[in-house]
């Protein structure tokens, strides 16, 4: 798409530009900050967050929202250990892995496109289930295998010449993905028109309850990589990772210029956005600024990118 | 509050609330010099209550308002007329604070005030009622009327004093004759009760401008000479009322002045006593066969036929037909269901029995996709709520339904797209930059070729277009009459549902008058008249 004055373009890379000017800022403060491992780990620290959130700004800017994420994290990562336990091949737990995140989404998308209930109650509920179901797959304790596969620790722990971490790899793949289909293809056009007005969508012939369903789908899925990636990291399932990372996900895609009204954001968005949550993390750290101040910055930052948001769109 | 009007606050309240035993002229005389009980009338030598001086307004590629002024006085029904897009209702969000102006004076009583909220015009005494109620449907009478203003036993603990609320409220229900219990929630009242209601409110927060747009749109006869009643009683204590109306019998009746806008300027300020016809072409400016090019053409083969539609309790075993080349028009009244047809035409809402044919060939309509595969379009009544996605691109806007044309598999083809949606800008005439602007920039008219250019990009060849007129001004308005006569030219065949007779008249090949869900009569325009279509229109058959 065209840019068509400086000002527009300023506006589109707005949250860009505030990490870059974080990680100027940063690097002049600490020398560390600027070295390959410090910006890999930034990454990796990042990645499950990110994937997550790609999904999520899709069903944002559809107009919805997923509070399901990091439960079906969790459920997909204690599947996929389990049936590695069970004595499954790495292809088979990891794709089982991936599968029941699919399910979850399916389920939320039916359950808002054919039920019509609100999707912050469906997947309310679906946060419900997908803990619980972890919890029961799992019997309330993580999921610790005698030994893992290489190939599995890979996922999570590998790096590619020797330097950059596979999650990081994997992150950057399914943004370019997501920023495909939101750009190139009917489905992500769809998606814009059916967050920006519903019936006007309608009307003009959109199969609203299939894009729906395929959007929270595409959601369920990249939870459910994100839940494999995340055991892979811990070398283990656990019922209970990625508690309250819902909201992480959803501060990344708003930080990132996601209209929570629906019919706006992008890809490049949810990953700056997640990416200035983990810059800000990383440099308190380095500063050695405390956790609890952590906490502070970010709420401060999404209530500062959501104002500057509402003022533009107000002068608009 | 209104510190600045400390004597009307303290009586406003007492002359609104009491009933004739608390009346006290000589109070009132002394607090309203301009109020003069022996000629109840309006006096033109009495200081204005409003003055509205050179108002001038721009939205982003329209200028809504040049240099409009408008003076009100003391207990005066003062009409404001003008075609939709006249600058209207932008004059009055200006003065109820809903629009900054960007330039332009407005004096109360001769003193300068700056309005810049809808809360400040409420203090000063501005209210307005809405066409469409802006009441809380699920509370009560009462909490409607003190909405923000609760009486409280207790001002620092907020508690709600229930019977004075109850007490005050019935007195002004009382003053407006409206024979409802203040504890009745709104939910259950008529559309008229709704209204008074929203009078009450405008009364009990003491205003004493009160704007009513297009208040008897939705009345039925008797409903409007209450409202009427009402209205003479509230002048006669000094209350001046702004009406906006489209309905030019009623101007006479119930004014005393009237304004008229075109094209966001002032054509002039004129007795209500003034001629029917005359205030049409103040409104107007031009003659009506200008304003509606019309060329026929002979009607070639039947493209739509539908039989015996039904949709329980809103359709009844509607028959119609349309020919390539023919403009069918649907008249009506409020709830005759013109939209309701259309819609279940399309496939948006169910229907429970009936046929569609197109080209003589039966077709299963379920959902609007189904109708645009079959080469039906809908122009939707309200452009902003059901056709467009404001805050996409032009090109994203027009190529909507008409996608899968741009498109190699799920994939889309982002440079014939933007090549064919330039060809439409131009060949319709659309006043914008690149097909990449933001639709919501557009003006009113331009955003309606907007989706125009949609329903042209899925090659659709039956077209309804309902209301497609509304709110685009007279230029547009006539653009828009071109491009129908057009399409209709090269083998379309379109149903033209307007409020407006003077427009379905001039532009129709028949007119088809439907009144409670039923086709009550079909008309040919050189045969009938306004009078014989709004006969069938409220009769029925």
């Amino acid at each position: 798409m065209p840019f068509h004055s400086l000002g527009d373009l300023g506006r589109r890379l707005a949250s860009f530009i505030s990490l870059i000017i974080m990680a100027v800022v940063l690097s002049i403060l600490s020398p560390y900050f600027l070295t390959f491992e410090n910006i890999f780990a930034i990454g990796l620290q990042m990645s499950v967050i990110a994937v997550m959130a790609i999904g999520e700004m899709m069903i944002i800017i559809s107009g919805g929202i997923d509070l399901s994420v990091g439960s079906i994290l969790a459920l997909s990562g204690v599947v996929c250990t389990s049936l590695m336990a069970q004595g499954f091949s790495m292809t088979a737990a990891v794709s089982g892995g991936i599968g029941v995140g699919i399910i979850c989404g399916i389920i939320n998308g039916v359950l808002i496109s054919k039920g019509r209930i609100p999707p912050f109650i469906a997947t309310l509920g679906m946060m419900g289930m997908a803990r619980g179901a972890a919890l029961i797959i799992s019997g309330g304790a993580g999921v610790q295998l005698l030994e893992l596969p290489e190939s599995f620790i890979f996922l999570g722990a590998g790096r590619i010449f020797d330097l950059v971490p596979v999650p990081v790899v994997i992150t950057l793949f399914l943004a370019c993905l997501g920023y495909g289909i939101l750009k190139y293809t009917r489905m992500g056009r769809y998606t814009y028109a059916i967050g920006s007005n519903p019936e006007a969508a309608r009307l003009s012939g959109v199969n609203i309850s299939r894009y729906l369903t395929l959007i929270y789908t595409f959601c369920g899925l990249l939870c459910g990589l994100a839940g494999v990636v995340l055991a892979s990291r811990l070398r283990s399932g656990q019922p209970t990772a990625g508690t309250g990372w819902e909201l992480d996900v959803i501060a990344a895609c708003v930080i990132g210029g996601a209209s929570l009204s629906g019919g706006e954001g992008t890809v490049l968005g949810a990953i700056v956005g997640a990416q200035i949550m983990g810059v800000l993390r990383n440099g308190c750290n380095l500063l050695d600024i405390s956790a609890f101040w952590q906490q502070v910055a970010i709420g401060a930052i999404i209530v500062v990118a959501v104002f500057i948001d509402q003022y533009r769109h107000a002068r608009e | 509050m209104c510190l600045s009007r400390p004597i009307l606050f303290l009586v406003f309240p007492l002359t609104m609330v009491t009933d004739s035993l608390l009346y006290d002229k000589t109070l009132l005389l002394i607090s309203l010099p301009y109020f003069n009980s022996q000629h109840p009338r309006l006096i033109m030598s009495d200081l204005p209550v409003l003055e509205m001086k050179e108002i001038s307004k721009s939205f982003p590629g329209v200028r809504a308002l040049e240099n409009v002024s408008l003076e009100v006085y003391p207990g005066e029904v003062h009409v404001l007329l003008g075609e939709n897009g006249a600058g209207k209702s932008t004059l009055m969000k200006i003065l109820t604070g809903v629009y900054p102006k960007d330039s332009g004076r407005i004096l109360l009583r001769d003193r300068q005030v700056s309005i810049e909220n809808p809360r400040e015009a409420l203090d000063l005494g501005i209210s307005m009622v809405y066409q469409e109620s802006n009441l809380a449907l699920h509370l009560s009478v009462a909490e409607n009327i003190y909405l923000g203003r609760e009486v409280l036993r207790s001002g620092k603990l907020g508690i709600i004093n229930w019977s004075a609320l109850n007490r005050e409220s019935e007195k002004i229900l009382e003053t407006l004759n409206l024979s409802v219990s203040p504890g009745t929630l709104v939910r259950k009242l008529s559309v008229a009760q709704r209204q008074m209601v929203e009078i009450a409110k405008a009364l009990s927060a003491e205003a004493n401008i009160l704007i009513l747009d297009e208040p008897t749109a939705s009345l039925a006869e008797q409903e409007i000479n209450q409202l009427f009643r009402v209205i003479r009683d509230l002048r006669q204590r000094g209350i001046s009322f702004i009406y906006i109306s489209h309905r030019l019998e009623e101007i006479s009746e119930i004014g005393d002045r009237v304004t008229v806008l075109r094209d966001g300027k002032l054509v002039g300020t004129v007795p209500a006593s003034t001629p029917i016809d005359r205030l049409i072409r103040m409104m107007v400016g031009r003659a009506v066969d200008e304003l509606f090019p019309r060329e026929t053409v002979p009607p070639g083969e039947e493209l739509l036929r539908v039989e015996h539609l039904t949709r329980k309790d809103i359709l009844h075993d509607v028959s119609f037909s349309a020919r390539a080349g023919e403009i069918v028009g649907l008249a009506g009244l409020v709830g005759s269901r013109r939209t309701e047809l259309a819609r279940a035409v399309f496939g948006a809402d169910p229907k429970d029995s009936g046929e569609v044919f197109v080209r003589g060939n039966p077709v299963r309509i379920e959902s609007p996709a189904d109708a645009i595969k079959a080469g039906i379009g809908y122009l939707s009544e309200d452009r902003k709520l059901l056709s467009l996605a404001l805050s996409m691109s032009i090109r994203a806007n027009v190529t909507l339904a008409g996608l899968k044309k741009y498109c190699r598999g799920p994939f889309l083809l982002h440079k014939n797209e933007y090549r064919a949606v330039e060809q439409y800008l131009k060949s319709l005439a659309i006043k914008a930059r690149h097909p990449d602007q933001k639709v919501k920039l557009l003006s009113g008219g331009n955003q309606q070729k907007v989706v125009v250019a949609r329903w042209l990009a899925t090659e659709a060849r039956i077209l309804f277009f309902d209301e497609p007129t509304a709110g685009v001004d007279v230029g547009a308005k006539v653009e828009i009459f071109q491009l129908m006569n057009r399409l209709v030219k090269q083998g379309s065949s379109i149903i033209f549902i307007s409020s407006y007779l003077p427009e379905l008249l001039a532009i129709c090949d028949r007119i088809l008058v439907m009144s409670r869900g039923k086709i009550a009569r079909e008309l040919f325009p050189d045969k009938t008249t306004q009078e014989e279509i709004l006969y069938y229109s409220a009769v029925g058959n």
